[in-house]
């Protein structure tokens, strides 16, 4: 038996709006406080500003600092804006997709410190700069798992930066800092911000 | 967290009237039966919401879909009883919190409800 022609709009029209009650509701759930947006761009103008000072530093040491009290601020700032984002929803600041982020988040970046630590000591200094990239990318790309689609996309651009600026001459070192944690960060947090609410 | 007794709210009150079951021998219908269970609206959130998520508080759930205590425990109660989500209390200090988490029968159920709406969506088209 043939369905009514003329129900098929609406029945269309209603299974339509059901999909995307769902994706929609599954994007809120999953994102909602994990990613901020704002903080994204507030975090990549740190690290843009971060570039341009220490491009200027002759020494490494100098350069180091700069670079590491930059992630400070910039991590102070992310915090910062993840609980006002969850405030503004009326979420805990521990909410558990906030919780899941930091836990999947952490590791990488831990993993990073320690790898900054060695190689400053043994002195292979030029593989630090595509390090942290990889590894950003990389705790991104977990955190950001059970996230709206661009958090991983991120990631994935701050690994294939973090592989090219291995391979690249050390000098080339802020221009692609600047791009990662600069520029990836200002065009990702615009574009959450503005499809995610903040 | 106190939940006000539910005054006129019944979960198994009849779902808004939508025709969707109402095409026989359609593509949707040989995907599988409506699952009126979670065709309801809030519960279709519920069910949703926690399949991204590990587990949600009865706070955070209620903060998502923008709901009443009352409303949310009632819908949350009927999945739990079909086992589609699963509830756990705690006690935070002296105050009591509930979690949900899905359940593998509940990712099925939202599962085939994907299929059968992307199914619907098929047949109207190809007309």
């Amino acid at each position: 038996m043939a369905p009514d022609p003329e129900e098929a709009p609406s029945l269309h029209a209603v299974a339509a709006d059901n999909l995307h009650y769902i994706r929609a509701t599954m994007e809120r759930a999953g994102s909602f406080t994990a990613v901020p947006g704002w903080g994204g761009v507030v975090m990549g103008l740190i690290g843009l500003s971060s570039a341009a000072i220490a491009w200027q530093q002759a020494e490494f040491r100098a350069w180091l600092i700069t670079w590491l009290a930059a992630a400070a601020i910039a991590v102070t700032a992310g915090t910062v804006a993840i609980a006002i984002k969850s405030r503004a929803a009326g979420i805990p600041f521990f909410s558990r997709p906030a919780r899941q982020f930091l836990l999947s988040f952490a590791p990488p970046l831990l993993a990073g410190a320690l790898l900054t630590q060695v190689l400053y000591a043994t002195g292979s200094v030029s593989a630090i700069p595509g390090m942290w990239l990889l590894l950003y990318g990389a705790a991104v790309i977990a955190g950001g798992a059970f996230s709206v689609r661009v958090v991983p996309l991120m990631g994935l651009l701050f690994i294939l930066l973090g592989a090219v600026a291995l391979f690249s001459p050390t000098e080339w070192k802020d221009f692609f800092l600047g791009a990662g944690f600069g520029i990836l960060h200002i065009v990702f947090g615009a574009v959450i911000a503005r499809r995610y609410g903040g | 967290m106190t939940r006000p007794k539910s005054r006129q709210l019944r979960a198994d009150a009849p779902a808004p009237a939508t025709k969707l079951e109402a095409l026989p021998g359609s593509a949707a219908q040989q995907t599988s039966e409506l699952d009126r269970l979670i065709h309801e609206r809030l519960r279709l959130g519920i069910i949703s919401a926690l399949a991204v998520n590990e587990a949600l508080s009865f706070t955070e759930l209620k903060a998502l879909l923008n709901t009443t205590d009352g409303n949310l425990s009632v819908h949350a109660r009927k999945l739990e009883e079909a086992d589609y989500i699963r509830c756990t209390k705690t006690f935070e200090g002296r105050v009591p919190k509930t979690t949900w988490k899905i359940s593998p029968a509940g990712r099925k159920a939202l599962q085939k409800y994907l299929d059968h709406m992307e199914a619907l969506i098929h047949a109207t088209r190809r007309r």
